[in-house]
């Protein structure tokens, strides 16, 4: 039964869902367009995040049957394999919004990619933990270095570099530059970290994908709908997280420029008040 | 091509008449390499497992170290400047400074790493292909490096910062070199391996250049 290495799905909709939010992040250039729209967006989102995880969580850890050979700790997954899938989709997510920033200059793409950061690297860390957890009782070993979890452990690394790279300049601009360009060599890794398991079938210990077709997933049908349910959620709450990253980092951007325009007049008042 | 072996011959002649640098590369893969019998302890069949993964690790280690050399030296004299306006493509000037690094610390690393593997009392079955997979791989060290050097350029914590992001980027290789190493110390065949090496090479020959150039492009503007 699967845990984890159900990531056939998240190409499903993963490209035509990013595809998605990068029209919209096109048409909503402007700052003033994006505030008003995710403002109006957000509520939504997140109502439908928090609903969504009350149905999943409930079908998930009460309803749903136990694994005939896991029992109890299946239900693991339903928290662990959304992750999994987030953190790639996360990756791939911030990975375009990058290439959009370098390729055009979109205002909003750098702002999007380091809000995405550090969801991403949450999402992976959620996703090594629960898998760590899982793997105690089922394999005997809270961690196996075989490919899925050493190149998921890689996916952390790569979030973490992004960001310490970011923050290592003096001027933001640069910073985001150069971590772009990172994030995009790094993308390399992500066809890596979803085929890992099935390169490397017979060499490792993680299962391979249980929902790589929804038409015959080799998942039952009990234990398909809470995971689904509960991808949906995680998504949701992805997006709520991101409008909410990106207003606020779009407020601090404006606090900061407001900050210098009044420093700016409080010093020319300082040196010639009679100009103004 | 002129321009390019120029380019490339200024370099390995700055880091010949500054020889402390590269030697220094050198010496701390010996000393770190020394530091494992010491601290493991000197059994001769715990030595020779964990020789070849050793090996690799250190020599991966003792290529970071050179990395943040690889263009801070000219951006802090200017002539990164001039490299940049140079007539030939910044791509291709990555290259001429991927292959000068790469002559400087890749070869003397795999001329040293078999006497190394001497004193980690490695079978000398895997000689020959420790020194194929090396010379595979230490030229993909240099190009991703490159990466992580001229992304790093305008920072003021360069040195640990480079290890930071080219590390996770070059766990393939080391995982690669030491399996290959390690296949042939079983006996078995350690081609498809090297292949592998090679392939990750011929990747990183075409993507790095451009990614170094424009992350020296957006750094330096």
């Amino acid at each position: 039964m699967p845990l984890g290495g159900c990531l056939g799905l998240a190409s499903d909709y993963r490209i035509t869902l990013g595809l998605a939010i990068m029209v919209n992040l096109h048409r909503f250039a402007n700052p003033n367009r994006f505030m008003r729209l995710s403002g109006f967006v957000l509520p939504w989102v997140s109502g439908i995040a928090a609903i969504t995880f009350a149905v999943g969580l409930y079908l998930a850890l009460v309803v749903s049957p136990p694994d005939y050979e896991q029992r109890e700790t299946v239900r693991i997954m339903y928290i662990h394999v959304p992750a999994a899938w987030m953190a790639l989709f996360s990756y791939t997510l911030m990975a375009a919004s990058c290439a959009v920033a370098l390729i055009w200059r979109h205002p909003l793409a750098d702002v999007a990619a380091k809000s995405i950061a550090p969801i991403g690297a949450g999402f992976t860390f959620i996703c090594l933990v629960t898998g760590s957890l899982w793997g105690h009782p089922t394999w005997g070993t809270w961690w196996v270095w075989d490919a899925r979890l050493t190149s998921v452990l890689i996916l952390f690394f790569l979030f973490m570099g992004y960001m310490v790279l970011f923050d290592a300049f003096d001027d933001p601009t640069k910073g985001a530059r150069a971590a772009g360009v990172l994030a995009m060599v790094g993308f390399v890794f992500v066809p890596i970290i979803k085929f890992s398991v099935d390169i490397l079938e017979l060499r490792t210990l993680h299962q391979g994908a249980s929902v790589s077709k929804l038409s015959t997933p080799s998942i039952h049908e009990s234990m398909l709908w809470p995971l689904l349910i509960m991808a949906l959620a995680y998504l949701a709450y992805f997006i709520a997280l991101l409008l909410v990253r990106m207003r606020s980092a779009i407020l601090g951007a404006r606090v900061r420029s407001l900050r210098m325009m009044q420093a700016e007049r409080a010093s020319r008042v300082a040196i010639a008040p009679e100009r103004l | 091509m002129n321009i390019f072996f120029a380019i490339v011959r200024r370099d390995v002649m700055l880091a010949l008449r500054r020889m402390s640098d590269t030697m220094s590369v050198l010496l701390f893969f010996i000393l770190a390499i020394v530091l494992f019998p010491l601290g493991i302890g000197p059994e001769l069949n715990v030595l020779s497992r964990i020789a070849a993964g050793t090996i690799w690790v250190v020599a991966l280690l003792a290529a970071m170290l050179s990395l943040d050399r690889l263009f801070q030296i000219d951006a802090d004299e200017g002539g990164l400047d001039l490299l940049i306006l140079a007539p030939l493509p910044l791509e291709v000037v990555v290259i001429a400074k991927c292959l000068a690094h790469w002559l400087v610390t890749g070869v003397p690393l795999i001329v040293s790493a078999p006497i190394l593997s001497v004193l980690l009392n490695m079978s000398s079955d895997g000689f020959l292909v420790m020194i194929v997979a090396m010379v595979l791989a230490t030229p993909t060290l240099s190009l991703i490096g490159a990466v992580g050097a001229a992304l790093t350029v305008g920072t003021r914590r360069g040195g640990v910062l480079v290890s930071l992001l080219v590390l996770p980027l070059l766990t393939p290789v080391l995982i690669l070199g030491a399996s290959a190493v390690d296949l042939a110390l079983a006996g078995l065949n350690a081609v498809p391996l090297l292949m592998l090496l090679g392939a990750v090479l011929l990747v990183a020959a075409l993507l790095c250049p451009w990614a170094a150039a424009s992350g020296l492009r957006l750094t330096i503007e």
